[in-house]
């Protein structure tokens, strides 16, 4: 490791160190002194996210790949560390989420310090290190082993924060959830090692690398890891955890969950089938496309119907998980077909989107944990009008909104622009079959996009225009510079990604010039300010055009209609000459999404009551009304019931050896230790 | 260099003279309706009679609405002008077609609706939540079936790029296809949908059973409304002129000269008077749906843009 090549590598070193700084800082974090969780730990989480920039970025813009040792852990099983251009990208994304939670956190934080919602602050920031710790650990590890432990600390670590405020018994359920899948997921994972290790002959990457796999363990192997990753990203039917533990833990570890955790189960996905396994098969694709339209569409008709702020947002992230899932399966098919620089493409679009998500999600749930944080309301229902009170907020969130409905000239709009126009080279496949299934795919996935869009101006139209529904939510203020900090960067990084994207895809080049040996020549050939991903006369998209546009009406309608007119006059809201119109009398969100509801029918197991009260008498009145909706996951009732019921009939079953009789427990003991004894021999 | 500056500038010209026509076109379409249901008719420069006395007028705003409900009006214009820019309307082989394909044009619609819809829940009355979520609803089945039936389309082209692909379209001449009859039903349908008219919506009342897009913006008025109103305008013809270039493109000018530019420009002219005609019709002899009923007719405008691609992938690629 010479001293220059080697120095990307220090730098990830350098910045799993200030994580673990920041977690060793906040144990002092005690009653007393919050402080030090204030400004100690998010400062070396602030190091932290810049070194790993700064590691990630290197690698990536230099192409580099750095290998190194490690004489930890056991002797004859030392730690092969590696950091390429693929890591080397999600280094960057963590870093910049890292950056932007350490500007927000210390205020955000200081809600748990005193106060009702007072909890131990030492707790927060240790296990906040060691979920970092994990994620950039597992994305320089290079054999199976350190994989595999940063792997689990990430998701035990994840347990702990999702537990934080563990006085509510959601909280606790939500949280053995998560634990429980993210060790079925972890189970399923190190199957999958466990094959590429046994054709490889060794735990290291390389060696793996290196295996030759019959196509029949190889599908084992993807499957295993697709399920396993699967489940840590949410995909569908393997997402009710996620609904669940996202929106309970404290804002800016949503942001860190939903934005980084679950790109982990990405990065696992494309290490595999791409590094690893190598020879990715055209069928797998399948496997994946389905999936990830099924994701993208049942995530955002669930996100549809939630009206907890924050719920919501964790339904998208199943969503976006979905199109990743798409572009990553799009790629694999072409791919497995042989049409390297269409599989290129849809992978870029896969990667882009992945970046993507991560900073309008991070934005989003930074704002949801803004609104929290000022009005203590996560219910939709009882906002409204937060545009007056926190016009900073609003404008950042609305951004993030805008990002998430895939509406250009945001960032959101360039990676699934990417993920049609891969979908729209389907005529290139001689299989009849994928030629139809593709387009309707695509056809998904504006149906996605619609209905996203629908879901957020519900979010944003609810919470933050119309007038305040609580007496709270009216006297809200607008929340302090460092928290308003961290969402700004995440929503000028969103413009950023969005206006720029030919710069992105040529800095993406080193990925897919090692997973796939291939680059998008063609993406940036008509210079930076045009966007064509395949050639000139197929398609083109110019987004600094559109943002220029947009500015030049802005400055054509404020010359020749806004100067000179005379200022506009305020007004009552029109009321039909009734008069006096009240907040209760706007739409709230289930009024918001009920056409939908209707629509749709049938996707939700929906449980609606209308109780009334009406009056004895000779006219009968109404006096009361009460109307109440539930909409249930029916992957929860379908799947998750009936196994859960079938264990627990299991453990019915078994239950009769419990005689609560010593001498038969010493008898089961005997037998056993014979039986061992007996294969031994 | 300076044939690539004259193209820029015929793009410019082509896009103001889209804008400026739009009022057009919906005087025009009035002027028939009237007509054709014994009415008395205004002449059909009454939309820029309208447009100009609303950009006079002084504004009135409702005591709730944000900054967000001022900026709007401008976005959803500068919006419809960007569509406008890139659609084809007298030439093609325009560069500013390259600005945005088939998608982005879907997108530039996307951000229109979503910032009226936004605007419609601003001020905080019941009017306009109803219009957002019932736009939000019929948006979220038009936009796949308007996408399926442009992905036909662009397949065969084996573009999306508007221009290359009228191109195509003029170029492979007169060739039947069954998948391109589909995708004019089904384009038709959404377009009819999308640009509020009857059977979906009517654009001619303000009765709260009726209205979805005239709810959202019941508040706006002055300068406001007629941005609002000419950018609707607009969206009608961008509808019209995108299935007259799709399907019916003969006329339109390929190369920059004068006599070409002005048979395109009659061209079009006619195409679009006939097609308004055909909409007055349909409007005339069809009623109102029920909210409830969209979903059919759009979930039917769906089946025949699917019904093109399978035609497509079946039939005309010989796999």
């Amino acid at each position: 490791m010479s001293a220059t090549d080697g120095t990307p590598l220090l730098l990830a070193y350098a910045a799993v160190a200030c994580t673990l700084l920041s977690g060793v800082v906040s144990l002092f974090a005690l009653r007393r002194y919050p402080g030090f969780l204030h400004f100690g730990s998010f400062l070396f989480l602030f190091f932290s996210g810049a070194a790993s920039i700064a590691a990630g970025g290197w690698t990536l813009l230099a192409n580099l790949t750095v290998n190194d040792r490690l004489g930890f852990g056991l002797p004859w099983l030392a730690w092969h560390v590696r950091i390429d251009p693929l890591s080397g990208f999600f280094l960057v994304l963590l870093g910049t989420l890292l950056v932007a939670i350490s500007l927000y956190g210390p205020s955000y934080t200081r809600e748990f310090a005193r106060g009702p919602a007072a909890q131990p602050l030492p707790p927060l920031g240790v296990f906040t290190a060691l979920f970092v710790i994990g994620m950039q650990g597992l994305l320089i590890a290079d054999d199976a082993l350190l994989f595999m432990i940063f792997w689990e600390l990430m998701s035990l670590s994840g347990y702990f924060l999702v537990v934080y405020q563990h006085q509510h018994a959601a909280n606790r359920h939500a949280a053995f959830i998560y634990l429980l899948l993210a060790h079925v997921g972890a189970l399923v994972i190190l199957l999958s090692f466990g094959v590429l290790a046994a054709f490889g002959g060794g735990l290291t990457f390389d060696a793996m690398r290196a295996a030759r796999l019959t196509p029949l363990w190889a599908t084992i192997a993807f499957g295993c890891a697709f399920a396993g990753f699967g489940i840590k990203s949410g995909m569908v039917p393997l997402h009710v955890w996620l609904p669940d533990a996202h929106p309970v833990a404290p804002s800016h570890i949503s942001a860190l969950m939903s934005g980084a955790m679950i790109k982990m189960g990405i990065y696992g996905i494309v290490r595999l089938s791409y590094d690893l396994i190598g020879d990715v098969r055209w069928e797998w694709g399948v496997v994946v496309l389905i999936i990830g339209t099924a994701s993208s569409v049942l995530g955002v008709l669930y996100a549809l119907m939630q009206h907890d702020l924050k719920r919501l947002l964790a339904y998208h992230s199943i969503e976006n998980i979905g199109i990743i899932l798409m572009g990553l399966g799009l790629s694999m098919i072409f791919l497995g077909s042989g049409h390297r620089m269409l599989g290129t493409l849809g992978l870029v679009a896969a990667l882009y989107h992945t970046l993507n998500h991560a900073l309008f999600k991070g934005l989003l749930f930074l704002g949801a944990g803004s609104v929290l944080y000022r009005t203590h309301a996560r219910d939709l229902d009882q906002m409204g009008g937060l545009i007056h009170r926190m016009p900073v907020t609003a404008f950042l969130f609305l951004i993030g909104c805008v990002a998430i409905s895939a509406l250009p000239p945001f960032n959101g709009f360039v990676s699934e622009w990417l993920t049609f126009q891969t979908a729209l080279q389907a005529p290139a496949l001689t299989n009849g079959l994928l030629r139809t299934m593709i387009p309707i795919a695509a056809a998904l996935l504006a149906l996605t996009g619609a209905l996203a869009a629908a879901c957020f101006v519900k979010a944003f139209g609810i919470a933050f225009l119309g007038k305040p529904r609580t007496r709270r939510v009216a006297r809200a203020r607008e929340v302090p510079a460092g928290m308003q900090g961290g969402m700004g960067l995440l929503a000028l990084l969103c413009l950023l990604l969005g206006v720029l994207p030919t710069t992105v895809i040529e800095a993406m080049a080193p990925i897919t010039q090692l997973l796939v040996h291939a680059a998008l020549p063609s993406a940036a050939a008509q210079g930076w300010l045009w966007l064509t991903p395949i050639s000139p006369t197929v398609a083109s998209y110019s987004a600094p055009f559109v943002v220029a546009a947009i500015v030049v009406v802005f400055g054509l309608g404020y010359l020749f209609l806004k100067r000179g007119a005379v200022p506009a006059r305020r007004a009552y809201a029109w009321d039909c000459g009734f008069g006096h119109l009240t907040q209760r009398m706007q739409y709230t969100s289930t009024a918001f999404s009920q056409p939908i509801r209707r629509v749709f029918a049938g996707v939700w197991k929906v449980d609606e009551h209308i109780d009334t009260l009406a009056d004895a008498g000779p006219v009968p009145r109404v006096t009361s009304l009460h109307y109440s909706v539930h909409t249930h996951d029916w992957s929860w009732l379908w799947c998750y019931v009936p196994i859960g019921r079938m264990v627990l009939a299991a453990a019915n079953r078994i239950g009769f050896i419990q005689t609560g009789n010593i001498h038969t427990y010493l008898k089961f003991s005997f037998v056993t230790l014979l039986a061992f004894l007996w294969i031994v021999s | 260099m300076d044939s690539q500056l004259t193209a820029w500038a015929l793009a410019a010209a082509q896009a103001l003279l889209f804008i400026a026509a739009a009022p057009l076109l919906a005087g025009w379409l009035q002027r028939v309706k009237c007509h054709m249901q014994n009415r008395a008719a205004p002449t059909v420069w009454q939309p820029y009679r309208n447009l100009s006395k609303l950009l006079r007028k002084r504004m009135l705003l409702a005591q709730n609405a944000s900054w967000l409900f001022r900026a709007v009006p401008y976005i959803v214009f500068g919006a419809m002008l960007l569509a406008a820019a890139v659609v084809p309307l007298i030439a093609v082989r325009l560069p500013s077609a390259a600005i945005a394909d088939m998608i982005v044009l879907v997108g530039f619609f996307a951000l229109a609706r979503f910032f009226t819809a936004l605007a419609g829940l601003d001020i905080g009355t019941a009017f306009g939540g109803m219009g957002a979520s019932r736009e939000m609803m019929v948006s979220a089945l038009a936009e796949p079936a308007m996408l399926m039936a442009v992905f036909t389309l662009s397949m065969t082209a084996s573009t999306t790029n508007l221009s290359v692909a009228t191109g195509y379209i003029l170029e492979a001449g007169l060739v039947l296809r069954p998948s391109f009859l589909f995708a004019l039903l089904a384009l038709a349908m959404v377009a009819v949908a999308e640009s509020s008219r009857v059977p979906v919506d009517n654009p001619a009342t303000h009765l709260e059973l009726t209205m979805l897009h005239e709810a959202m913006i019941l508040e706006y008025g002055g300068r406001h409304l007629a941005l609002i109103e000419w950018a609707s305008q607009i969206k009608l013809m961008i509808y019209a002129v995108l299935i007259v270039d799709f399907f019916f493109p003969w006329g339109i000018a390929t190369g920059f000269g004068a006599k070409a530019l002005a048979v395109g420009v009659m061209a079009v002219a006619a195409k679009l008077m006939l097609l308004a005609v055909l909409l007055v019709v349909w409007e005339t002899v069809l009623a109102k749906m029920r909210l409830f009923r969209v979903p059919q007719f759009l979930g039917f405008s769906f089946m025949l843009s699917l019904l093109a691609m399978l035609t497509h992938v079946v039939l005309e690629t010989g796999g």
